[in-house]
C-alpha cells in the first residue's frame, strides 16, 4: 500500500478540526485508509519541520495519492462538502490547443492525452503536493512509468499545437530538466545510467528504435517520456498556466492518470475544477479525442443488492444519501424503484461493478455498524483430506516412538537438492526457479533429506543422538499435468549419533508400516536358491497379498552395503516407495555433519 | 551459639553421627552450646537428613545477638570514659589540666568524652586556676556494668538500655538461628542402611519389610523423557482443523505448489499490470516452461473449461457480467506463465469453479464451506518477521444469501474459538473481495487493536466468470499460521518457528496450544 505525508495541521485545517490522535485515528479506521505514523511526538523530527501525518492509501485509490485527494474524500464522507463538479472549459474543437500524434509513436509509447490548467496559484505546498502525485502515480498505477508517464510544463514557455513524434535518439536534441547541457537521445541515456533516480526508468525505452517526444509549434522540446522534461518549459513557483501531457502504453491507465492529475489541482485554478481540454489528433489509430474525458458513469444499481448484502433495509433514498459520504451522486430511478442511479465521479477509477458501490455503502452506514446476523445458512459437512489423516497417523507414531518432527523450507539450492546428495539432476525432476533473491531459493525441493540435514546442522549442540521426521510435499516436474508439476507427499526421517543408527532407523520404517496396515514380507531362498516368500507359502490365497520388502541397493547418497530400497506390493502391484540407508561420508562433509546419519524417505501417497 | 562460617572439615554425615552420640547423653539439645562451631547450613543439612528418617526432631529457634563495638570492649577492660576521667582525678589531689589529665589517660578521645559526662554526673569540677578537680567520694560505672552484662549474656536484661546502647554506637545487633534438638521416634546412634528404591528382588525377598528408604526429593525435577515431539506450528494447525472440522468444513486439495498466473491471478481478477504479479514479489518458473490451457483434471469434470477461460479473458478486458473490466489487453501468455502459488486461493478459484457444475436438490449449485492451510511462496527479501515461505490459514463459504453481519458473525465465532473476542472490521482493499474487511482484535498485551486477518466477500467478476450464480456469494477469508503460533509461544522471529534453523529443544519443550483458554 502506498503511503503519504501530509503536514498534519495544514491537514486538520482543510479538515476544519482539531482531532486528537484517538479521534483521527478512528476516522482513518472507518473509512479504510490506516494512519501508519504520526511525527508530532518523533523526537528525531528536525525543529524546522511540521509535524507530518504519514497515511497509508488502499492500491486501488489512486485519486488519494495527495494532501488534495485525501483532505477532499475526508470532507466528502463527515459531510463537510460535496463532490466537485469537474467540468471542462467550453471552447470549440478548433480553439483547443492540439497534439498531432505520429504513426512512428506506435513503434514505443503509442497513446497521449493533455489538459490546461489556467491561472492555477501555486504555493510551496501545493507545488510540492502536486510534484508529488506525479511521482506517486508513476510508482503504483504507472507501474514505474512502464504504462503511464506525466510531463508537466509552463505553458508560457512554449507555444501550441504541440506534436507527439517518435525520432532516432540522435535526432532529439534538447537540455534536460534542470541540466545546462544539450544532449541527444543516446548522450541522455549514457548520462543518466548512474542516476539513482532516473536510471531505473531508462530500460522502458533505451533499446527501442525510436525515442518518443513531445514539441511544441516551434519544434522546442517539452518532453523525453517517459525519462524526463526539458529544462526549458519547466515549471516553477510562478507557473501561472500548466500544460500536462500524458503519454502511455495502456490508454484506460492513460485517462485515468489524466483525470486524477487536474480533478486533484483544478481546485487551484481562478475557475475552481474547471480544465481546459486538448485535442488529441490521432487519425492512425483511431484515438482522436478530447482530453481529459472526465466521463462521469452512471450505474444501475439494485437497491435489493444492496440491502441484501449488507444486511439492511434501507430505502432507495437513504442508499443514495449514503452514496453521497463516498463522493457519488445517487439517485432513485424515477421510473424503476427497484433502482437507483448512480454517478460515479471520473475520479473514482476504482468502482468497476456494483460489488464496489456495495461497499461503500457499507463503509458509509460503518461496517461496525452493520447488523450482525446468524452466518449459517445452509448446513454442510466436514471432511478432512484422506492423504492429511495418512499423514498424521505417521507423525503422530513418529513422535510416539521419540522422534521431533521438524518444518525445514520447501526451497532449497540446487546443490543442497542434488550434488551434495550425490544425485544427478536429470533436467526432468525439479522444478526451477526463474527470479530467485537468494541461492537458497533456487528448486523446489524433490527429496525431504536437505531440510532434515540442514536442520541437523544447526542443531549440533543438542544432546545426541538426534532423530528427527518430517511428513511434507516435495513438488516433481509433471509433463501430463496441466501446472506442468506435481506435489507429493514425503515422509522422511533421520538419526544423527556417533553410531550411524541404521537398525533404528530400519526399525522406524517397520513400526511406520505396520502401523499404516502393510505388513513385512520375508524373502529367504529356499533349497533350489529360488526366492520364497514364507506369508505367500503358507497362505497361497495371500500370493497378492499387500505386504512391503526391502532389497539392498548400491547408490552414491549412501554408504555401500547399508542402503535398501523399499518395496511395497498393494493389490498385486509391486512399486519402489522409498529409501534408507547410512549416508555416505562425502554426502554429511557437504552438509557439514561430523557423526553419521541414517536416513529414511518414503512416497506416502502410494497409501491412499 | 551461632559462629560465623568456619573452616570446619565435618562432615555432614560426621556431624549427624555426632548429634545423635550427643543426644544420646542429654535433651533437650542447643545446637549452639553442642556444636559452636558448625555453620548452620552443614547443621540444617544433617539434622534434615536424621529429621526425615524420624530420628531427632528439631525446632529453629532464632533470637537477637548483642555484640560489643570496639570502644564497648575498652570501656569493659577500662571502665567508662567518665569513671577513667574520674579515677585519674581522685589519684591527683591537687587537681590536673586537661593536658595532665591527658598525658595521665594516655588517650585524647577519652578524656574529651569523659570529663563532660563526668561534670554532667556531678562527678567532677573545676578549680579556680582552671584545673579539673574529682569532687564525689565514690562512684557507680553503670555503663560498664550495662556494658559487662551485655558481654557476658549477649544481650541486656533491659531493652532500653540494648536500645541505649545501641544508639551510642557502643553495641550491634544481629539475629542468630540455633535449633534445639529432641529425640525421635526411631532415635538410634547409627543411622541405618538405605535402599534408593523398591526394586523387584526386595519384593520377593520380603526386604521391603524391614529396609529402610532413603528419602525422595520432592523437591527437584523428575527424569527427564527424551520423547519424541510434534512442531509447535503443527500443533496450531492442528487445533485450527478442528475448528474448520467443528464448523463443518472440508479440507482443499492443495497439493500444487506450482500454479498459473491463470489460476494464481486471472481467475481471481488480479490484472496481469498488479503489483502482486511483479518479480519483486512473486517466483516465477524457469522450468518446466509454461502451463497448458485450464482442463478438467478428472473424468467426472464435465466443465467447459475453454468457456471459462473466455469469460476470464472478457471479463479482465472487456468487463463482463456488469462489471467495466480493467479494460487493457489481457494476454494468455502471461496467463499460462507458471509460478509458485503466492496464496492458496488459487485452489479455492479451483474448487469454487468445480462447485458451479454441482447440481442441489433444486438444480442449482450446492453451498459449500472449504478450507485449507499450506504452504504458500512470496518472493521477500527475508527478514524477523518475513521468510519466503509461510502457511496459509483460508477459509471459504458459498452460499445463498450471506451477508456482511453474517460475515462478521462467522468471524466472531471463528476467531472466538481461538480466544479472541470483540472483532473490529475495517474497510480494506484486495482485488478478488468486495468488499473487503481487515479483523482486528485487541491485544491485551500490546493495549491496542492488531490485525489477525483479512476477510471479505469474492468479486462478481471472479465468481460469474466460472458459472457460479449471480445470487450464490462466497466469503473468503484469511490468515497466516505463523502470526497466531508466534504470539501463542512469544516468539518475535519467524525464523525461530520455521525453516530448518529452528531449536529442536525449542521443539521439544513447546507446550500444547489449547486455542481458546483465556
Amino acid at each position: 500500500m502506498p503511503t503519504i505525508n501530509v503536514d498534519k495541521y495544514r491537514l486538520f485545517e482543510e479538515l476544519g478540526e482539531q482531532f486528537t490522535p484517538d479521534t483521527f485515528q478512528q476516522l482513518c479506521f472507518e473509512f479504510g485508509i490506516e494512519l501508519d505514523k504520526d511525527t508530532e511526538e518523533d523526537e528525531t523530527r528536525p525543529k524546522d519541520q511540521a509535524p507530518e501525518l504519514a497515511i497509508e492509501i488502499p492500491a486501488n485509490r489512486y485519486d488519494m495519492l495527495c494532501f488534495e485527494g485525501i483532505a477532499m474524500y475526508l470532507n466528502i464522507f463527515r459531510g463537510k462538502q460535496t463532490t466537485p463538479n469537474f467540468k471542462l472549459l467550453d471552447i470549440p474543437e478548433d480553439k483547443m490547443q492540439k497534439i498531432t500524434v505520429s504513426p512512428e509513436t506506435e513503434k514505443v509509447r503509442p497513446y497521449v492525452a493533455g489538459a490546461i490548467l489556467r491561472n492555477l496559484k501555486f504555493t510551496p505546498e501545493r507545488y510540492e503536493s502536486f510534484i508529488g502525485l506525479q511521482d506517486k502515480l508513476h510508482q503504483n498505477l504507472a507501474r514505474q512509468r512502464t504504462l503511464v508517464s506525466i510531463g508537466t510544463h509552463d505553458l508560457d514557455t512554449i507555444q501550441g499545437p504541440f506534436t507527439y513524434e517518435a525520432l532516432a535518439p540522435k535526432d532529439i536534441n534538447f537540455v534536460p530538466l534542470n541540466q545546462t547541457k544539450k544532449m541527444n537521445g543516446q548522450e541522455l541515456m549514457e548520462f543518466y545510467e548512474s542516476d539513482k533516480h532516473l536510471g531505473r526508468y531508462l530500460h522502458i525505452i533505451r533499446d527501442k528504435p525510436v525515442y518518443p517526444v513531445i514539441f511544441d509549434a516551434n519544434k522546442t522540446v517539452c518532453s523525453l517520456p517517459p525519462i524526463i522534461n526539458s529544462d526549458h518549459s519547466k515549471i516553477t513557483l510562478d507557473t501561472k498556466n500548466v500544460f500536462i501531457e500524458i503519454t502511455a502504453t495502456d490508454q484506460t491507465k492513460l485517462d485515468i492518470v489524466c483525470n486524477i492529475m487536474v480533478a486533484m489541482f483544478s481546485k487551484y485554478c481562478d475557475e475552481p475544477f474547471t480544465i481546459e481540454p486538448v485535442k488529441i489528433v490521432s487519425e492512425h489509430n483511431g484515438t482522436t479525442r478530447v482530453t481529459p474525458s472526465l466521463h462521469t458513469r452512471v450505474m444501475d444499481v439494485e437497491v435489493d443488492y444492496l440491502n441484501q448484502c449488507c444486511g439492511l433495509q434501507e430505502s432507495p433514498e437513504s442508499l443514495c444519501k449514503l452514496l453521497g459520504k463516498m463522493a457519488y451522486t445517487a439517485v432513485p430511478d424515477k421510473e424503476d424503484a427497484k433502482l437507483i442511479k448512480v454517478s460515479v465521479p471520473p475520479t473514482r477509477a476504482d468502482v468497476l461493478h456494483a460489488c464496489d458501490v456495495m461497499e461503500d455503502v457499507a463503509i458509509a452506514y460503518g461496517y461496525n455498524n452493520l447488523p450482525r446476523t446468524s452466518p449459517n445458512q445452509a448446513s454442510t459437512i466436514g471432511k478432512p483430506l484422506m492423504i492429511n489423516k495418512v499423514s498424521d497417523i505417521v507423525r503422530n507414531e513418529c513422535a510416539m516412538a521419540g522422534w521431533i518432527e521438524v518444518m525445514p523450507l520447501i526451497l532449497c539450492s540446487h546443490e543442497e537438492n542434488f550434488e551434495w546428495l550425490n544425485r544427478v539432476d536429470d533436467g526432468q525432476t525439479a522444478v526451477k526457479l526463474a527470479n530467485p533473491k537468494s541461492v537458497e531459493y533456487q528448486v523446489v525441493r524433490t527429496s525431504l533429506l536437505p531440510g532434515l540435514l540442514k536442520t541437523l546442522r544447526e542443531n549440533k549442540s543438542v544432546r545426541l543422538p538426534l532423530k528427527i521426521t518430517e511428513v511434507a510435499d516435495i513438488a516433481l516436474k509433471d509433463e501430463t499435468k496441466e501446472r506442468k508439476a506435481r506435489n507429493e507427499r514425503h515422509f522422511a526421517a533421520a538419526f544423527y549419533g556417533k553410531t550411524s543408527g541404521f537398525e533404528v532407523v530400519h526399525g522406524l520404517l517397520d513400526r511406520i508400516l505396520s502401523m499404516l496396515r502393510v505388513s513385512f514380507v520375508t524373502h529367504e531362498e529356499d533349497l533350489h536358491g529360488k526366492s520364497i516368500d514364507y506369508k505367500v507359502a503358507e497362505n497361497p490365497s495371500e500370493e497378492k497379498g499387500n505386504g512391503y520388502f526391502i532389497k539392498e541397493i548400491d547408490e552414491p547418497t549412501f554408504f555401500q552395503g547399508r542402503a535398501a530400497a523399499i518395496y511395497l506390493r498393494l493389490g498385486g502391484e509391486t512399486r519402489r516407495i522409498g529409501e534408507f540407508g547410512v549416508l555416505h561420508p562425502t554426502v554429511l562433509e557437504k552438509f557439514d555433519l561430523r557423526y553419521p546419519v541414517s536416513v529414511l524417505e518414503v512416497n506416502l501417497e502410494v497409501f491412499l | 551459639m551461632m559462629a560465623p562460617p568456619t573452616n570446619t572439615t565435618a562432615s555432614s554425615e560426621d556431624l549427624a553421627t555426632d548429634i545423635l552420640a550427643a543426644l544420646d547423653k542429654s535433651q533437650p539439645l542447643l545446637s549452639s552450646d553442642a556444636f559452636p562451631s558448625a555453620t548452620f547450613v552443614d547443621l540444617k543439612a544433617a539434622l534434615d537428613r536424621l529429621a526425615s528418617r524420624e530420628m531427632v526432631k528439631y525446632e529453629t529457634i532464632e533470637r537477637q545477638e548483642a555484640l560489643l563495638e570496639p570502644e564497648a570492649e575498652q570501656i569493659a577492660a577500662n571502665g567508662s570514659h567518665e569513671a577513667r576521667v574520674f579515677e585519674a582525678l581522685r589519684k591527683a589531689v591537687e587537681g590536673l589540666s586537661v593536658k595532665e589529665l591527658e598525658e595521665a589517660i594516655g588517650d585524647k578521645n577519652v578524656v574529651k568524652i569523659g570529663q563532660g559526662k563526668a561534670f554532667k554526673e556531678k562527678w567532677i569540677s573545676k578549680t579556680k586556676d582552671g584545673k579539673f578537680t574529682a569532687v564525689a567520694d565514690k562512684i557507680n560505672d553503670t555503663t560498664q556494668e550495662q556494658i559487662k552484662t551485655v558481654q557476658q549474656t549477649k544481650t541486656h536484661p533491659d531493652p532500653k538500655i540494648l536500645a541505649d546502647l545501641k544508639k551510642r554506637k557502643l553495641i550491634r545487633t544481629q539475629n542468630i538461628f540455633s535449633f534445639k534438638i529432641h529425640k525421635g521416634p526411631k532415635f538410634a546412634l547409627r543411622i541405618p542402611e538405605e535402599a534408593t528404591d523398591l526394586t523387584a528382588d526386595m519384593i520377593a525377598s520380603g526386604a521391603w519389610k524391614t529396609a529402610t528408604f532413603k528419602p525422595y526429593n520432592f523437591k527437584a525435577l523428575g527424569a527427564t523423557q527424551n520423547g519424541g515431539a510434534l512442531h509447535p506450528l503443527n500443533k496450531v494447525r492442528q487445533e485450527l482443523r478442528n475448528i474448520f472440522f467443528e464448523m463443518g468444513f472440508e479440507e482443499m486439495p492443495t497439493d500444487k505448489f506450482v500454479e498459473s498466473g491463470f489460476w494464481n491471478f486471472d481467475a481471481l481478477f488480479v490484472p496481469q499490470q498488479h503489483p502482486a504479479r511483479d518479480l519483486q514479489d512473486t517466483f516465477y518458473i524457469s522450468d518446466p516452461k509454461a502451463a497448458d490451457f485450464p482442463r478438467a483434471d478428472s473424468p467426472d469434470d464435465t466443465k467447459d473449461y475453454q468457456a471459462y477461460w473466455d469469460n476470464v479473458k472478457a471479463v479482465h478486458q472487456d468487463g463482463k457480467y456488469g462489471s467495466i473490466g480493467y479494460r487493457y489487453p489481457w494476454s494468455g501468455d502471461e496467463s499460462l506463465r507458471l509460478v509458485l502459488r503466492t496464496h492458496t486461493t488459487a485452489i479455492s478459484a479451483n474448487m469454487l469453479h468445480k462447485l458451479a457444475a454441482t447440481k442441489g436438490p433444486d438444480g442449482r449449485p450446492l453451498p459449500a464451506r472449504y478450507f485449507s492451510i499450506d504452504r504458500v511462496f512470496r518472493n521477500e527479501t527475508v527478514d524477523a518477521t518475513h521468510l519466503a515461505e509461510f502457511h496459509q490459514v483460508e477459509g471459504v463459504i458459498a452460499d445463498y444469501g450471506l451477508t456482511l453481519g453474517g460475515l462478521m458473525e462467522f468471524m466472531e465465532i471463528f476467531f472466538g474459538k481461538m480466544g479472541l473476542h470483540d472483532l473490529q472490521f475495517k474497510p480494506a482493499y484486495n482485488p478478488y473481495t468486495e468488499p473487503s474487511m481487515e479483523i482486528f482484535a485487541y491485544h491485551k498485551g500490546l493495549g491496542k487493536l492488531v490485525e489477525i486477518g483479512n476477510s471479505g466477500m469474492f468479486r462478481a467478476e471472479m465468481l460469474e466468470s466460472m458459472g457460479l450464480p449471480k445470487d450464490m456469494r462466497v466469503f473468503g477469508w484469511g490468515l497466516s499460521l505463523e502470526r497466531p503460533t508466534m504470539i501463542k509461544y512469544g516468539i518475535s522471529n519467524i525464523r525461530e518457528l520455521l525453516g530448518h534453523k529452528v531449536d529442536l529443544e525449542f521443539v521439544q519443550g513447546s507446550p500444547a496450544v489449547l486455542l481458546g483458554q483465556e
